[in-house]
């Protein structure tokens, strides 16, 4: 009768392009980046380094120091060598590697956290909440990320005892290292997200959600987040390098994590009055930092690309 | 009346990582020395990359002239070098485009972007240049030109800008002037005003011009000829009057039923064209818009029907004669 | 003979408990939305007020379509939001079906959204690109918990994508797979989904290719015919206006300038601007194109920040005389049913 049933023919219409999610499109275009491939293979087997050979060597082992067989080169039996009290470089790194990688999620998820609490406020509400907020984040921004940290350290040193979880035993300043990371890194992201919140409140499909009686928190939550999900991602996945670099830096600088607990970092502490004598202190620490930072950095290149909203095509 | 611009069989394609986009696909016609013609479709018919490929505007890769040839006083300019093609883009042939914020330089002021174009081509000094540009904004109808032309584009409004554009197209005094939508953003009144203006420079400067558009309206107000493109194909050319009064083609028919109209009392519903616009990535093997044609048969899935006169300077491609017909 | 296509099942006071049905579905009086303008760092001064509509009233009856039109920068786009309150009117009242969302409780605010809805002008950007289909058409369903399950939603869903012309299997496909008229769809069944009264259209078709236009302006005028939806349509194409509503208003400035059924007005427009307005736009006959007069306006149209003195139109009026710029003339009616805000609207008649 009507034209309803006209309009109702065009329901055969089909969609042209088979059905692709954006996750799947996302997926694609991160295939395509050859280097970020190389660097998430590169993160799965420094992963396992870290993580699988701890099956068959202690931390015991890791910790056991004889003096006796201080400062070897590497052999045989020290394929890494040992270092100055005698500990097995080796095992020293598999455990290291556990806790540098523990602290470099455990920071980024507290970056993330409170960058992700503190720009959707910002960016949401507007107004003198903003305007507080923002001058918080710039005046952090301000000030060296590396000065905060050293500063915070020193006042929280020794005050954390050593914690144990699941039978080993971790030194307090883990804990502390990884708040004071995450604590001191949010600013990046926290101007992100706000950035994201600003434009993306304005949208129509914001305004739709409004029209329709959503409540705010789900708006913020069911419609504005998922739409920052790009940035947040990379800046995380750059967020890990960060605190891992962050961790060897302090740790360098004997401020960070507290022997007997190994990491990375903390290695390399040790053999800067070595560098030439034993090369071995210093060269497989650092180059497992290298390893891990360059191939973070790759992954998160490639899923910056992948995630860019301009790029449509596959 | 003379020749200025003959274009024979133009193919353009893009090539995507989601396959090839059939952009141009054999598209011929003239224009004659002051004459105004329109080439009239929907988003994605290929107007506006026919004119783009004409001036060398499409980036290739990923964009690829296939074939054609496109004479202008005898020069073949899908076939100069980029040198010689800078000297007729703005000289003889100039351009102007729908959105005028992207196409003047905001951190110039409209004084310095006038001025580069007449130095350049017509050889201008400096105060020769200023007193022209003054002269230019004057005409396009833009008031207090001499303090208005050391301002900045965010300071004039849509319409200003727009005439601005024209201005500075004007500069050169081309033979041609090809508008690519110039009005599609604009309100009504402020179109309206544009509309009169280019037809006043059309009168003072025996300018020949190509107007880009999708609204019927604006070019049965403008134009003297007509080209309605559909999926890169040239699907109708007529003489003004005779598109309108005697349409024949399906397309052209269709768009014409799916008009509303302001000036006359409502009829029935309007006739809407079932379906969706073109899939450019493939090259139709029949006739493009055979999906959504009212009258379609088999003839036109298996060949593409050329263009062929189906009364004076009024040539159509269809298998049909749809002389008369109401859809 | 209409079997009642939707059901919907809810605890809410429906729309029989309201009073009165002869009485205008919608009611605007007065309303005003000024955006204030303002400097500074911690503490923002007011430097400007932007006075983007500025004391518009108006009814609309059910059941029919009123049409909002005016060019950019007229308030018509801020007015169809203030309607429905997504910006606070910063005085004046609106109401729909007697429910006016600024002095509401919460529960009646909540039935105000069930029943006034909106569909948005920019296919692209009117959805939500994170979300499927089925995530957005259902939303108004679980906001106002208007279904128990999720298969009872999910088959509403399915219902309306169907009586909007899409096929329900496209149910978890996301935005970007649909062309533009299709996304615009999708936005039309959301906006039903909870049953509404009243849609305020928005520009729902200047994004759209030509051949588009029309499937969709078919599909909202078969739907006003089988759910006996009250319009307010806002655009700027006074082609498609004509086609679509039954009573035109014409703003400029923020305010109404004129006002009068649909033919009433394209056949005898007594204010200046609509005249211009009408005589601007673009016939597809070029006989007729050639032998009509055309009314140019000299200038572009002023700031909303600083609106002229007296009549808004005065600095661009062909008819302008001295009281124009000292008075501003109220909108009163020169023949039944049809308003005009001039002073000398009369030499029209």
């Amino acid at each position: 009768m009507s034209s309803l049933s006209s309009v109702a023919s065009l329901a055969a219409d089909t969609l042209d392009a088979p059905p692709l999610s954006l996750g799947e499109l996302t997926y694609r275009r991160f295939r395509r980046h050859k280097m970020a491939i190389f660097g998430a293979i590169m993160l799965v087997l420094l992963a396992g380094y870290a993580f699988i050979p701890a099956l068959f060597i202690s931390e015991k082992y890791a910790n056991y120091t004889d003096t006796g067989l201080r400062l070897n080169a590497p052999s045989l039996a020290h394929p890494f060598g040992t270092d100055t009290i005698g500990r097995d470089i080796l095992a020293r790194t598999i455990y290291g590697g556990q806790i540098s990688i523990l602290i470099g999620i455990t920071a980024a998820v507290l970056e993330v956290l409170a960058g992700i609490l503190i720009g959707a406020t910002a960016g949401f509400y507007g107004g003198w909440i903003d305007a507080i907020l923002m001058r918080l984040t710039e005046a952090m921004l301000n000030i060296p990320q590396i000065f905060l940290l050293i500063v915070m350290a020193k006042f929280f040193a020794g005050g954390i005892p050593d914690i144990h979880l699941l039978g080993r035993t971790f030194s307090g300043s883990v804990l502390v290292i990884m708040m004071i990371i995450g604590l001191t890194s949010w600013p990046y992201l926290a101007r992100i997200v706000r950035a994201e919140f600003l434009s993306i409140k304005e949208r129509e499909y914001i305004l739709a959600a409004r029209a329709t009686g959503t409540p705010t928190y789900q708006i913020i939550f069911g419609h504005i987040l998922p739409n920052c999900i790009a940035p947040i991602v990379v800046t995380a996945t750059l967020g890990v390098a960060n605190a891992i670099t962050l961790e060897a830096y302090i740790s360098f600088l004997g401020l960070g994590v507290r022997p007997p607990t190994a990491t990375w970092g903390n290695m390399l502490e040790g053999a800067y009055n070595y560098i030439e004598s034993a090369y071995w202190l210093w060269l497989f620490p650092g180059l497992l930092i290298v390893l891990i930072v360059l191939s973070i950095n790759f992954l998160g290149d490639g899923l910056r690309d992948a995630l860019d909203p301009r790029s449509r095509t596959v | 009346m003379n020749t200025l611009l003959e274009v024979t069989d133009l193919r353009t394609r893009f090539h995507t990582p989601e396959g090839t986009i059939f952009a141009v696909n054999g598209v011929s016609f003239t224009l004659h020395e002051a004459e105004t013609l329109a080439v009239v479709g929907e988003s994605g018919c290929g107007k506006s990359v026919t004119m783009m490929s004409l001036l060398g505007l499409i980036p290739i890769p990923p964009g690829e002239i296939v074939s054609g040839k496109a004479l202008y006083h005898g020069k073949d300019l899908l076939h100069l070098s980029e040198n010689e093609l800078e000297h007729i883009r703005g000289k003889e042939i100039a351009m102007i485009f729908q959105d005028p914020m992207t196409s003047l330089n905001p951190v110039l002021t409209i004084h310095r972007q006038i001025t580069e174009s007449l130095r350049t081509h017509m050889g201008m000094d400096a105060t020769k240049a200023t007193q022209q540009a003054v002269h230019l904004l004057d005409l396009v109808g833009i008031p207090d030109a001499a303090r208005r032309l050391n301002e900045y584009p965010h300071q004039f409004s849509g319409g200003m800008r727009q005439r601005v554009m024209i201005a500075m197209a004007l500069a050169c005094m081309p033979g041609l002037l090809i508008a690519d939508e110039p009005t599609t953003a604009l309100d009504v009144t402020i179109q309206a005003q544009i509309i009169e203006l280019a037809m006043r420079m059309r009168e003072q400067l025996g300018m020949a011009m190509i107007w880009i558009t999708h609204d019927l309206g604006v070019v049965a107000g403008l134009a003297e000829r007509v080209i309605v493109m559909y999926a890169g194909y040239i699907v109708e050319e007529a003489r003004v009057d005779d598109l309108y009064e005697d349409p024949r083609h399906p397309y052209t028919l269709a768009l014409l039923a799916a008009l509303p109209r302001a000036d006359r009392r409502r009829g029935q519903r309007l006739k809407s064209i079932p379906g969706a616009p073109p899939n450019l990535l493939v090259e139709s093997k029949g006739c493009p818009f055979a999906p959504r044609c009212e009258l379609v048969a088999e003839q036109c899935w298996a060949a593409n029907p050329a263009l062929r006169s189906v009364a004076t300077d009024h040539r159509t491609a269809c298998w049909f004669d749809v002389k008369g017909m109401q859809l | 003979m209409n079997q009642p296509v939707l059901q919907t099942n809810s605890q809410m006071p429906t729309e029989s408990d309201a009073p009165d049905h002869s009485a205008p579905l919608v009611q605007v009086n007065d309303l005003k939305k000024h955006f204030p303008v303002t400097r500074g760092l911690l503490i923002q001064r007011v430097t400007g007020l932007v006075r983007a509509v500025d004391g518009i009233s108006f009814t609309i009856q059910r059941g029919e379509t009123l049409g909002l039109v005016g060019e950019s920068g007229c308030g018509k786009t801020t007015a169809g939001r203030a309607i429905l309150g997504l910006y606070k009117p910063t005085s004046g009242c609106a109401s729909v079906a007697g429910l006016d969302l600024q002095a509401a409780s919460g529960d009646q605010q909540m039935l105000f959204r069930r029943k006034a809805q909106m569909i948005f002008q920019d296919p692209y950007a009117s959805l939500n690109p994170r979300w499927t289909v089925n995530a957005i058409v259902s939303e108004p369903l679980r906001v106002h918990h208007l279904f128990k399950t999720e298969q009872e939603r999910s088959e509403r869903v399915n219902e309306l994508l169907e009586l909007v012309g899409l096929n329900a299997h496209h149910i978890n496909r996301f935005p970007h797979e649909f062309s533009g008229g299709q996304r615009q769809r999708i936005g039309v069944a959301r906006a039903l989904a909870s049953d509404p009264l009243f849609i305020v259209c928005d520009e729902p078709i200047s994004a759209l290719d030509v051949s588009i236009q029309a499937q969709v302006v078919n599909l909202l005028e078969d739907l006003q015919d089988h759910l006996g939806l009250t319009y307010l349509f806002i655009a700027h194409d006074l082609s498609m206006v004509r086609h679509i509503c039954d009573r035109v208003a014409v703003m400029y400035l923020g305010l109404i300038v004129e006002m009068a059924d649909r033919d009433e007005l394209y056949e005898n427009p007594l204010h200046p601007y609509s005249q211009a307005l009408l005589s601007a736009v673009p016939i597809p006959d070029p006989k007729k194109n050639r032998a009509r007069q055309r009314i140019i306006l000299e200038g572009d149209v002023p700031s909303p920040l600083n609106p002229p003195s007296g009549c808004r139109f005065h600095t661009r009026c062909p008819i302008a005389k001295e009281i124009c710029s000292q008075a501003e003339p109220a909108l009163r009616a020169l023949r039944p049913g049809h308003f005009v805000a001039c002073h000398f609207a009369e030499q029209y008649l």
